[in-house]
C-alpha cells in the first residue's frame, strides 16, 4: 500500500501512556498519530486497577513525577463531563499496619514523604474504623494519604484518547510498528506499518511492556522486562471499601527486585460495584496461564484485611505484566543516541497514576520547551548496553 | 446427605486403582464414566444437577409423576441402559456421584488434578476431588442474538422451553413461535405443539438448499435425515407453519410478549423490504445454536481449537491426564457425546494402566464420532446467523442483560473509543462483566464488533467466595 502520513510525532501505543502523551502533544499545537498493534488498552492498560497513588513512593524522582501527575489528574477531571466518564475519585488511599513494629516503620515513610510535598496524616488505631468501618479489629494503625485517586484504566485511556482526537490527533488501531525510519544520519523520521509509512521527525515510544523491542527497532537498547500480576474482581457490592487500603509491606515489595512471588493485599472498592483485589508480583515472562495459589493468596491477604469479604464472591480474575525496568524508574524522554526517539514507558505497575505527568513531560520537550521535572533520573540510555557475549 | 459427601473425596478410594474424576453427568460425562469403571478404575462422578442426565437427558422431577416424553423415545432407551449401568457401578462401589456439586475450577498441582466444587445450592461450602485424570464433559450452552424486544417477558430460549418442557412440563406460553436456526428447533417446535401449545410459526433463517452443497455427507448419514423426517412429519402432524430464510426481527409488547415480526430473507440474509408480516403469540423460543463450554479446560491450560477444546483420537488435550468429551470439544449433539465419552473412558483405563488402548477397542465409537462430526460440521456451516443480523439491533436494544448495556454503548466503544474486540467492549461498556460472565453476550458483541467468537478467560467457571478461594485445598474452616 502506498499510503503515507506526515505529521509532527507518532506515538507507538494506545494505552494509558501513549493517550496521555498523544493528548498533551496534540493540545501542545502538535499534529500527533496514534498508532497500536491492538485495540485502545489492548496491554497493561486494560489489566490494570487505576491506581493514581503517592503513597506507596518514597521521596525521589518516581514520588516528583507522581505529585506532578496527581495534578494534571485533578486538572483533567475537572474539565466537563471527564471525571464521571473516567470514574475518577479522589477517595485517598489507607495504609494500615498490623503490629508495632510495621506501625513505626510506615510513620517513618510517611514523615519522609510529607517532607517531600506529600499528605500524610497518621491514624491511630481507635480511629481507623471510623475512616473504614469494615476492616479488621486489632491493627495497630495506619496512614492516610488524601491525594491516592483512582480511575476506570480502560475507560480513561479511551477517553483520553478522544480527547486528543479532538485537539488534532489521529488514531490507527490494528497497525503494527514493524520499523522505524530513519535518516542517513541515524535520526527519526516516521514508522512503516503494513498499512503504510507514517513520516514525522519524532517518535514517542508508549508501548509499556513491548518498549524494549519497539527501541530495538530504533537499534537501541532498553532493557523493559514484564513482572506479572493478577487482579481478582469480586461480585458488585454497595459501597463498604472507601479508600484504597493495603498492607504496609505492599511498598517493600513494589520496590524489590525479587523474581519470586510476592502478594500483599491491596483492597479498593470501585464505582462500579465490584471490589478489587490485589496484588502480586511475579518475574515470569510473558507467561498467560492462570494460577490458582496466586490468586489463594490474593484472597487470603485480602479476608485478613477485610474479614466480611469471605462471604463475598470473586467473579473473575484477571492478569497483566508490568512493564518494568531494572532500578523501577521509567524511561521519559529523549534518547541522546537516536535524534528524535522519546521514551515514555517502564512505569511498572504505576503507569496509569504516572501517565499524566510522563505525557506533559514529552509535549515539553518535543517543543522544545523545558520539562517541569529534570529528567535526567528518567534518561532511557542510564542502563549498559548489552554485551556481545550476552547476545541481544 | 451424608458426611462422606464433604471434605476431600479420593477417587482410588479402598483400592489402589488410579482414579478418574469425569466432570459432567450428561450423555458424554455417562459414557466416559460407565466405560472406565468397566475396566475396573475407580471414578468419581461430579455434577451440579441433582439427577445424572444432563440437559440432554433432562426429567421431569419424580413428584411430578409424568410419563416418558414420547418424541424421545429412541433415545429414551439409551437412557434407561446409561442409567441403569450407573446404578451397577454406584452399586458395586465402583463409582462414586456427587450431585449437586458445582466445579469451579481444575487445577493441576504435581500431576495429580485437583477439582474443586461448590455444594449446592448455596454454593458456599467446598468439596475437593483428587483424581489422576479427569474427563470434562462439562457440554455446551445456546447462543441467543439479540433484536429489538427480545429482553420482554416470554422470549425464552429454545433450549430453555425445551427444558421447561423435559424439566417441569410447563410450557412457557399458550401461542409460540419457534425462531432462530439450528437443528434444536425443529425438536422444540414439534416437542411444545406436543404438550398442547399452538406453534404459530417456525421461522429458520438458514436455507435448507445450502445443505445441497453437503449432499454427499447428507447421504452418509440416512439416520440423520430419518431423525429430520420424523420431526418434519411431526411439524406437519401438528400444522406448524415452517418459513425457511426468514428471521424475527422484532418482538412486540408492553409488559409481556404479544406479537413478533417475522420477515423473509433475501439471498444475502438480508430483510426484503415490505416482507414483513406480524404474528401474534404469548412465547417466542429463540435460539441460534450452542457454545461449548470451555472454562475449565481454558484455566487448565489446554489448546482451544476455535472455541472448542482440541483433542487427539483417544480425546485427550494436550495437557497430561486431562481428556474432553462431548459438546466441550465441539457441538454435536448426544450420540456423538456418547461416542466420545465412550472412547475418553477406554483411553483412561488403559492410559493409568500405562499402555496404549487398542484402536480396535473404540474403532465402533470413533466411526460414529467421524461421521457425526462430518455430519455437524455442515450443520454449522448451513446454520450461520443470517447477514445483516447485527445491523438490525436497534440502539436501545439492551445487548447485555446482567449489565443493562445497550447496543448504542457497543457501537460507541468502537466507533469512539477505539476498541476492535470482545475484552475492549467488556472493559470500556461493562458488556459480560456481569453474573453471566458474557456467555450470553460474547456472540452479540463480537457482532456488533464485527469481530469472530472467541472464548472468553473465565479463571472461575462460577463464582466462589473469597473465604473458600483463601483456603488450601484441605484445610478446614
Amino acid at each position: 500500500m502506498s499510503n503515507s502520513l506526515t505529521c509532527d510525532v507518532v506515538v507507538v501505543g494506545a494505552g494509558m501512556v501513549g493517550a496521555a502523551s498523544a493528548l498533551y502533544a496534540a493540545r501542545a499545537g502538535l499534529s500527533a498519530v496514534l498508532v497500536d498493534r491492538g485495540p485502545v488498552a489492548g496491554g497493561t492498560t486494560g489489566a490494570g486497577e487505576g491506581n493514581l497513588l503517592v503513597s506507596d513512593k518514597e521521596p525521589g524522582p518516581e514520588l516528583d513525577l507522581a505529585l506532578l501527575s496527581g495534578r494534571l489528574w485533578a486538572d483533567l477531571a475537572a474539565e466537563p463531563g471527564v471525571a464521571g466518564s473516567v470514574e475518577y475519585e479522589a477517595k485517598g488511599g489507607l495504609v494500615v499496619a498490623a503490629g508495632p513494629e510495621g506501625l513505626t516503620a510506615l510513620e517513618g515513610f510517611a514523615a519522609a514523604q510529607r517532607s517531600a510535598g506529600v499528605e500524610a496524616e497518621s491514624v491511630a488505631a481507635g480511629q481507623l474504623h471510623d475512616l473504614e468501618p469494615y476492616v479488621a479489629r486489632g491493627l495497630a494503625g495506619g496512614v492516610l494519604y488524601p491525594q491516592d485517586a483512582q480511575v476506570m484504566p480502560t475507560l480513561a485511556a479511551a477517553r483520553l484518547v478522544r480527547l486528543a482526537r479532538t485537539a488534532g490527533a489521529s488514531l490507527r488501531t490494528g497497525w503494527t510498528v514493524t520499523e522505524v525510519l530513519r535518516t542517513a544520519s541515524g535520526a527519526v523520521r516516521g514508522v512503516r506499518t503494513p498499512y503504510g509509512d507514517i513520516h514525522a521527525p519524532a517518535v514517542v515510544n508508549a508501548a509499556g511492556t513491548w518498549g524494549g523491542e519497539l527501541a530495538a527497532l530504533a537499534g537501541v537498547s532498553l532493557p523493559v522486562l514484564p513482572r506479572r500480576g493478577f487482579v481478582l474482581v469480586t461480585e458488585p457490592l454497595p459501597r463498604r471499601v472507601r479508600h484504597k487500603v493495603y498492607a504496609a509491606d505492599y511498598v517493600a515489595d513494589v520496590a524489590s527486585d525479587s523474581a519470586a512471588l510476592q502478594t500483599s493485599p491491596v483492597v479498593e472498592g470501585t464505582a462500579a460495584g465490584p471490589v478489587l483485589i490485589g496484588a502480586s508480583r511475579e518475574r515470569v515472562g510473558f507467561d498467560r496461564s492462570f494460577s490458582l495459589p496466586v490468586t489463594r493468596e490474593l484472597a487470603a491477604g485480602a479476608t485478613r484485611l477485610f474479614p466480611f469479604l469471605a462471604e463475598v464472591r470473586a467473579m473473575r480474575a484477571y492478569l497483566g505484566f508490568r512493564p518494568y525496568l531494572p532500578d523501577h524508574l521509567p524511561a521519559v524522554g529523549p534518547d541522546p543516541r537516536v535524534p528524535g526517539l522519546f521514551h515514555a514507558c517502564g512505569h511498572e505497575g504505576a503507569g496509569i497514576g504516572l501517565a499524566t505527568g510522563t505525557g506533559h513531560l514529552i509535549a515539553q520537550v518535543l517543543t522544545d520547551r523545558t520539562p517541569d521535572l529534570d529528567l535526567a533520573p528518567f534518561r532511557p540510555d542510564r542502563f549498559p548496553d548489552p554485551s556481545p557475549e550476552e547476545g541481544s | 446427605m451424608t458426611d462422606d459427601r464433604r471434605g476431600t473425596v479420593e477417587p482410588r478410594g479402598t483400592t489402589d486403582r488410579p482414579g478418574l474424576a469425569v466432570i459432567g453427568a450428561g450423555p458424554a460425562g455417562l459414557a466416559a464414566a460407565l466405560a472406565a469403571a468397566a475396566r475396573g478404575v475407580q471414578v468419581t462422578l461430579v455434577d451440579a444437577a441433582p439427577e445424572a442426565g444432563g440437559q440432554f437427558y433432562r426429567r421431569p422431577a419424580a413428584g411430578l409423576g409424568a410419563r416418558h416424553p414420547r418424541a424421545l423415545h429412541h433415545q429414551w432407551r439409551t437412557w434407561e441402559r446409561l442409567r441403569d449401568g450407573l446404578a451397577a457401578h454406584i452399586e458395586a462401589g465402583r463409582v462414586t456421584h456427587l450431585t449437586d456439586h458445582h466445579v469451579w475450577c481444575v487445577e493441576r498441582e504435581s500431576g495429580v488434578l485437583v477439582v474443586h466444587a461448590l455444594l449446592g445450592p448455596e454454593q458456599e461450602e467446598p468439596v475437593v476431588v483428587r483424581a489422576d485424570a479427569v474427563v470434562l464433559a462439562t457440554g455446551g450452552y445456546e447462543k441467543v442474538l439479540p433484536f429489538p424486544g427480545w429482553t420482554l417477558p416470554g422470549v425464552v430460549t429454545a433450549g430453555g422451553a425445551q427444558a421447561m418442557l423435559k424439566g417441569g412440563l410447563v410450557l412457557p406460553g399458550r401461542t409460540a413461535v419457534v425462531a432462530g436456526t439450528g437443528p434444536l428447533l425443529m425438536p422444540v417446535a414439534v416437542g411444545l405443539a406436543a404438550a398442547g401449545a399452538k406453534v404459530a410459526a417456525l421461522v429458520e433463517s438458514a436455507d435448507p438448499r445450502a445443505f445441497v452443497r453437503h449432499a454427499r455427507v447428507l447421504a452418509a448419514h440416512p439416520g440423520k435425515v430419518a431423525e429430520g423426517a420424523l420431526y418434519a412429519a411431526g411439524l406437519a402432524r401438528h400444522r406448524i407453519g415452517v418459513h425457511v430464510r426468514h428471521a424475527v426481527v422484532e418482538a412486540h409488547g408492553t409488559d409481556r410478549l404479544e406479537a413478533v415480526t417475522v420477515a423473509a430473507l433475501d439471498t444475502d440474509g438480508r430483510v426484503r423490504d415490505g416482507s414483513e408480516w406480524r404474528v401474534p403469540c404469548d412465547s417466542l423460543a429463540v435460539g441460534h445454536g450452542m457454545l461449548p463450554h470451555t472454562d475449565l479446560a481454558e484455566t487448565l491450560g489446554c489448546r482451544l481449537d476455535g472455541v472448542n477444546v482440541a483433542v487427539d483420537d483417544e480425546q485427550r488435550t494436550d495437557v497430561p491426564g486431562v481428556w474432553a468429551a462431548g459438546e466441550t470439544t465441539g457441538i454435536g449433539g448426544a450420540v456423538l457425546s456418547l461416542a466420545e465419552g465412550r472412547i475418553a473412558g477406554l483411553s483412561v483405563a488403559a492410559r493409568l494402566d500405562s499402555r496404549a488402548p487398542e484402536p480396535s477397542s473404540y474403532a465402533r465409537p470413533a466411526n460414529t464420532r467421524a461421521g457425526l462430526r462430518e455430519f455437524f460440521a455442515a450443520v454449522d456451516n448451513v446454520c450461520t446467523p443470517p447477514a445483516g443480523w447485527a445491523e438490525r439491533i436497534g440502539d436501545d436494544t439492551l445487548v447485555c442483560r446482567c449489565e443493562e448495556v445497550p447496543a448504542s454503548a457497543v457501537r460507541e466503544a468502537v466507533d469512539e473509543l477505539g476498541a476492535g474486540d470482545v475484552r475492549t467492549v467488556k472493559l470500556l461498556t461493562r458488556a459480560g462483566m456481569g453474573w453471566c460472565q458474557g456467555r450470553m453476550c460474547g456472540p452479540a458483541v463480537a457482532g456488533l464488533a464485527g469481530c469472530p467468537t472467541t472464548p472468553s478467560r473465565r479463571p472461575f467457571a462460577r463464582p466462589v467466595p473469597l473465604g473458600v478461594l483463601a483456603r488450601e485445598p484441605g484445610e478446614s474452616p
